[in-house]
């Protein structure tokens, strides 16, 4: 079954995507920042390069330039273990995101997903829940109160919105019957995107994303006003580097996974009325794809700086009280509407 | 009593109502203000590349006036040194020789005249203390620099060029109401019209 063709195959996506998540990170940092800027009526970075392009290469370069520091009173393996982890999980989620149909070259047919594995949607939450231990060991090996407070907000905050999640994503997993992302992504034709059927769930899922990837108004775990950095106060150099990296990919890898879930992924309505050739197909829904995950990387973006951030009850409380009660009512509706309609 | 600003809200602890409680209407009325912002015109002037126009009167870089021949105005007489409130102000007066009248326009002048330009405050106090018409404040910034003796301005920086051409213009400073005052017999020998500063 494993032939040299697809080992190489399956070598040159693996290092595409790889090398496409790294470049969006890094690009999501300077849209970051644009749109901060243009949000509050400035022009932002324009310096290096034309439109200030070059300026995720020179901050990369400053991070690597800074002087690495590690606490004597750290404990030395978890502090380099903990960045490295928080890197490591947020670069293999995207082994399950279905990034368009096929390719067929040369009477071959080759998917372009890194892996299908039948359990998809339980492998993100599985390497999601283990990015958690990134923060916690981090915050932990720093030997800082600061640190283990933002490690404890992280924690207690992405466990508690994990439940909801998975509890959104439950009620989706009625509606399609599968957790293969692949299946879920085909099922989408047309304008059967899973939004429509799944508006509630969505939300709840949406939020939770935000929870999830740490950002605002989420970003308790980092807090720069009061906790100066939480869980990275102590880190500097590349290490800083990688927990802040590691946060764009996660960016990245949802808005991805929210797309594909909820947004047809790589489908559009019509496009398959057009009689395009198939691969000319497949790349146009790379295309549509990458359209949707920019959009909503720009939507993480929008809220952020739109929104404060949360207090610590009131995450606590919007979480336990709020959206756990709600994705279970999700759920049960689902069931309820499946159920009236016979599609049991 | 009247209140500080129109926008004054009294604040109430009242229970949040339902939709103020799901967030949800807030947070849209938010993010559309912020997509607003998002397309405004930016306020940035992107400063080495556009300067803004700076007020004709703007009290910047200090300039020592020389006369239509060439001659340093200054006699040194200590006026702006003691009207400075910030004590940035000080010189050494000396005795003019012979053959230095076209350097010079009277017996005294300063030899040493330093402005400490870490003191000064752009006050302007100087160029309206000077009887003489010797000091002014001009449009033009204070560099910046990295050590604190770099901005103990000596003569070299303060004294307008010798070249007719090169001599920085102040006239603008000159209000109608500032020249009609100097006028008065008193200040005849300052010569006060704006021909003779600017020559």
């Amino acid at each position: 079954m494993i032939t040299t063709g697809f080992l190489i195959y399956k070598i040159i996506l693996v290092v595409v995507v790889f090398t496409i998540s790294l470049l969006i990170a890094m690009y999501s940092t300077y849209a970051e920042r644009k749109v901060a800027a243009f949000m509050q009526d400035r022009i932002g970075p324009n310096r290096a390069g034309p439109f200030g392009l070059l300026q995720p290469l020179a901050d990369g370069v400053k991070m690597f330039m800074k002087e690495e520091l590690i606490p004597t009173v750290s404990n030395k393996f978890l502090f380099i273990l903990g960045p490295s982890v928080a890197m490591f999980t947020s670069c293999i989620t995207g082994a399950v995101v279905p990034w368009g149909t096929s390719l067929q070259i040369g009477g071959h047919d080759y998917p372009l997903q890194v892996t299908d594995i039948n359990i998809g949607l339980l492998y993100v939450f599985a390497v999601t829940s283990i990015g958690v231990y990134g923060i916690m060991i981090g915050g932990w090996a720093s030997n800082n109160k600061y640190s283990l407070m933002g490690a404890l907000r992280a924690s207690s905050q992405m466990i508690s919105y994990e439940i909801a999640m998975g509890l959104s994503i439950i009620a989706l997993v009625m509606h399609t019957g599968t957790l293969s992302f692949r299946e879920i992504a085909a099922m989408q034709t047309g304008w059967h995107w899973n939004i429509i059927y799944q508006p509630l769930g969505f939300l709840i899922f949406l939020i939770c994303a935000f929870a999830e990837t740490n950002r605002t108004p989420f970003d308790l775990p980092e807090s720069d006003s009061e906790l100066i950095g939480g869980y990275h106060t102590e880190y500097s150099s590349m290490k800083l580097g990688f927990y802040l990296f590691a946060e764009y990919i996660n960016m990245f890898i949802s808005s991805a996974v929210i797309s594909t879930l909820y947004f047809g992924g790589y489908h559009m309505p019509f496009i398959g009325r057009l009689g395009l050739s198939h691969n000319f197909e497949a790349i146009l829904g790379i295309v549509f794809l990458f359209g949707k995950i920019f959009f909503f990387i720009f939507f993480f973006m929008w809220v952020r700086w739109t929104l404060p951030r949360f207090r610590y009850d009131q995450l606590m409380n919007l979480g336990w009280k709020i959206l756990i009660p709600l994705s279970i009512a999700n759920v049960a509706l689902t069931g309820t509407l499946m159920w009236l309609f016979h599609r049991i | 009593m009247q209140a500080l600003t129109t926008r004054a809200k009294v604040a109430v602890n009242k229970k949040m109502s339902f939709k103020e409680r799901i967030y949800l209407p807030a947070i849209i009325g938010g993010m559309a203000l912020t997509i607003k912002h998002f397309f405004m015109k930016k306020v940035t002037v992107s400063y080495p590349e556009v300067q803004r126009p700076f007020a004709p009167v703007y009290r910047g870089h200090h300039v020592l006036k020389r006369d239509e021949n060439g001659a340093e105005r200054c006699t040194a007489c200590g006026l702006c040194a003691v009207a400075c409130p910030a004590e940035a102000i000080t010189m050494v007066a000396s005795e003019r020789k012979k053959g230095e009248e076209n350097l010079y326009r009277e017996e005294k002048y300063a030899s040493v005249y330093e402005i400490n330009m870490l003191r000064c405050i752009f006050c302007g106090l100087c160029e309206e203390a000077c009887p003489k018409e010797a000091i002014f404040l001009t449009d033009k910034t204070v560099s910046s620099d990295y050590r604190r003796d770099g901005f103990v301005y000596g003569k070299d920086k303060l004294v307008e060029p010798m070249d007719k051409n090169k001599r920085i213009d102040v006239s603008k400073r000159q209000t109608p109401e500032v020249a009609e005052f100097k006028k008065h017999p008193e200040y005849a020998h300052n010569k006060l019209n704006n021909k003779s500063l600017n020559a």
